[in-house]
């Protein structure tokens, strides 16, 4: 299997607290995974990694197959790459319409004087209407995006990734504040991305991972705990012990 | 509906704004002692100049604090740059002149190097040095300083900016490293070594050289058409950033600088884009006050002016164009109204009061007020005014 990124042996502490503990993690081109694991277990922490929020004390962060380094580069530049992460609390601009949050999404140059002189083009309209109609937005294009309902942002935030045309997509808690038809378009969704897309999803909702049908690896204390089936972890006892047996 | 809403606004705003800017101008014009009925003094006539300078730097402020969410305490700095770059090539080529017309009874002509030190000794008499200094090197060229105008703020910008964003200093903090700067370079000019002539600053900058045949009264109208017309032109480039997809950029930055982040946005490219934007908006708007005011000294560049900067755009209204020129025109108006000595002082027996110490407890107050009440300003009083309607 190709792998699309691959991290080895990270470490990071926050003020003595280990918040990633010699985690080792890989994902192939086009493959679906959730993570899950309770609270503090490093999901987050490692998503900032990859994103070059944070940087790690120790360990590589690979990509592609070029095998380039991420640890060294600024945030603008692994988006570059193909990076997009949605947040776990919806991090839009709430003050800007709907349309205007997929616009600044979408995959164009990203200097101050392009951004100056860039007109609107029929097909970049054409593009956003497609996100729209995907994220079930688009009677909502002109609404501010601070006007939507909780669900409806997670949908908006997830049409920005779209948008900017990514190679891995980072979600972290999709699902949250979402009704269950929402729910259950969100997992056609994030399947459907999956055909051509990697995706890798932070979730506390069992079901909602069950739904997605992935594999499944299991984060503790900052460092892998299972990884498998959802029912291949589920019968893991250690995963039993720490999160699912609670 | 809303985004209609709003670019419908920002038209009404910007045709608004054209005309009664220039109605005011011709209106200005009309009235003025050199070029029409004679009805407002030449000394009026500086101050409404002045007043359009003030709002330029005003619409810098609001580009930089209302929209990219920058509260910059230090863009009288790049506002004073300007003034002394203009008054230099002034000063310069004035007392030139001068000492041109006063050798003329000699009959030997000056050697280059008398000539200078008749010059130096004319400027810098007064700090006890008669050498020109080394940065006066240009001072004979205006159109070397009306480029240098631009680029000495340009670069101070940069520097400053390119550091402070990269250490991602944000808020207050950055607020605070501003005002720093500011003050540092307000004491280093007011050194008599600093080759500005300390604490005297530049003065007789009213004068414009060779053209001495022209008197005040049509100097002050010129330069009031010229603050009018800069001021249409910083308000079209500022209206023209806002409208593009960098104006949403920014916004994005102001509201949420972490989304726009992982966008893929270079957050601090655009803050030092816009920094440095307004840095020479506002250097531009200096080298157009001072000749007006015909004085420039340290104690302009001192950090209180940038925070009555912030002042204005905060009562006119952060994020509206309009606000932020209202603002200015109409704080600093007042100002020079109140402290101007027009307005008698009001006698209450053991307690008088007067209006240039009361002054500021208005304004302060008026500012309480405007943040409690109406944190949109004047601006977004004029907009609900409207909406309503």
């Amino acid at each position: 299997m190709n792998i699309l990124l691959e991290a080895n042996g990270l470490n990071v502490s926050f003020d003595g607290f280990k918040a990633i503990n010699n985690l080792s993690f890989s994902i192939a081109y086009n493959e679906l995974r959730a993570i899950i694991g309770p609270n503090g277990a490093g999901k987050t922490t490692f998503m900032d990694i990859v994103t070059g929020k944070t940087k790690p004390d120790s360990g590589t962060v690979l990509w592609g197959k070029k095998n380039l380094s991420l640890l060294r580069m600024s945030e603008a530049k692994i988006v570059e790459l193909g990076i997009s992460r949605k947040f776990q609390k919806p991090t839009l601009i709430e003050s800007q319409t709907v349309f205007d949050n997929i616009m600044l999404s979408l995959k164009k140059p990203r200097n101050p004087i392009s951004t100056l002189l860039y007109k609107i083009s029929s097909n970049d309209k054409k593009e956003i209407l497609n996100i729209a109609t995907e994220v079930n937005l688009l009677e909502k294009l002109k609404s501010l995006a601070g006007e939507l309902s909780h669900g409806q942002k997670q949908w908006l935030e997830i049409g920005m990734l779209l948008a900017q045309k990514p190679n891995l997509l980072l979600i972290d808690e999709p699902a949250a504040g979402m009704t269950a038809p929402e729910r259950n378009k969100t997992v056609k969704l994030l399947k459907d991305l999956s055909n051509n897309h990697s995706v890798v999803v932070v979730e506390h909702d069992m079901e909602f991972v069950k739904a997605l049908e992935c594999k499944v690896t299991v984060l503790h204390e900052g460092s892998v705990l299972a990884e498998g089936s959802l029912d291949f972890v589920s019968k893991n006892k250690k995963v039993i012990d720490v999160y699912l047996g609670r | 509906m809303i985004d209609f809403i709003k670019t419908c606004d920002r038209k009404t705003a910007l045709f608004f704004f054209l005309s009664i800017t220039l109605m005011f101008t011709l209106i200005i014009i009309v009235m003025s002692e050199a070029y029409g009925f004679n009805i407002i003094s030449t000394s009026f006539l500086k101050i409404l100049g002045k007043t359009l300078c003030l709002c330029i730097v005003a619409l810098a402020m609001d580009l930089v604090w209302g929209y990219c969410g920058i509260l910059s305490l230090g863009h009288f700095a790049f506002f004073g740059l300007g003034g002394y770059m203009i008054g230099m090539w002034l000063m310069f080529e004035r007392t030139k002149n001068i000492v041109i017309n006063s050798s003329e009874k000699i009959v030997l002509p000056l050697t280059d190097q008398e000539m200078n030190e008749a010059i130096g000794n004319q400027i810098f008499g007064v700090v006890g040095s008669g050498d020109i200094p080394t940065i006066w090197y240009f001072a004979d060229s205006i159109i070397i300083h009306l480029f240098l105008i631009i680029l000495v703020p340009c670069i101070l910008a940069f520097i400053f900016g390119w550091l402070a964003f990269r250490s991602r200093v944000t808020g207050v903090y950055l607020s605070i490293l501003t005002q720093a700067m500011t003050l540092a370079l307000s004491l280093y000019l007011f050194q008599n070594n600093s080759g500005l002539r300390g604490n005297n600053g530049l003065s007789g900058l009213q004068n414009i050289p060779n053209l001495g045949q022209i008197s005040q009264a049509e100097l002050s109208v010129w330069f009031f058409v010229a603050s009018s017309i800069t001021l249409i032109l910083t308000y079209l480039i500022c209206n023209l950033i806002i409208k593009s997809k960098l104006g949403n950029v920014i916004t994005g930055i102001r509201d949420n600088e972490t989304r726009v982040r992982f966008l893929g946005y270079k957050v601090e490219s655009y803050k030092l884009f816009i920094f440095v934007i307004t840095a020479i908006m506002s250097a531009i708007a200096g080298a157009l006050y001072y000749p007006q005011a015909g004085i420039i000294n340290p104690a302009e560049l001192a950090p209180i002016a940038s925070i009555y900067l912030a002042v204005w755009v905060a009562i006119g209204g952060r994020g509206s164009l309009y606000g932020a020129v209202i603002g200015a025109a109409f704080v600093s108006l007042s100002s020079s109204y109140f402290t101007g000595g027009q307005i008698p002082d009001i006698n209450l027996g053991s307690f008088t009061v007067k209006w240039v110490d009361w002054w500021t407890v208005i304004l302060g107050l008026s500012f309480v007020i405007t943040t409690l009440y109406a944190p949109k300003g004047i601006g977004g009083l004029i907009e609900t005014i409207f909406r309503k309607k």
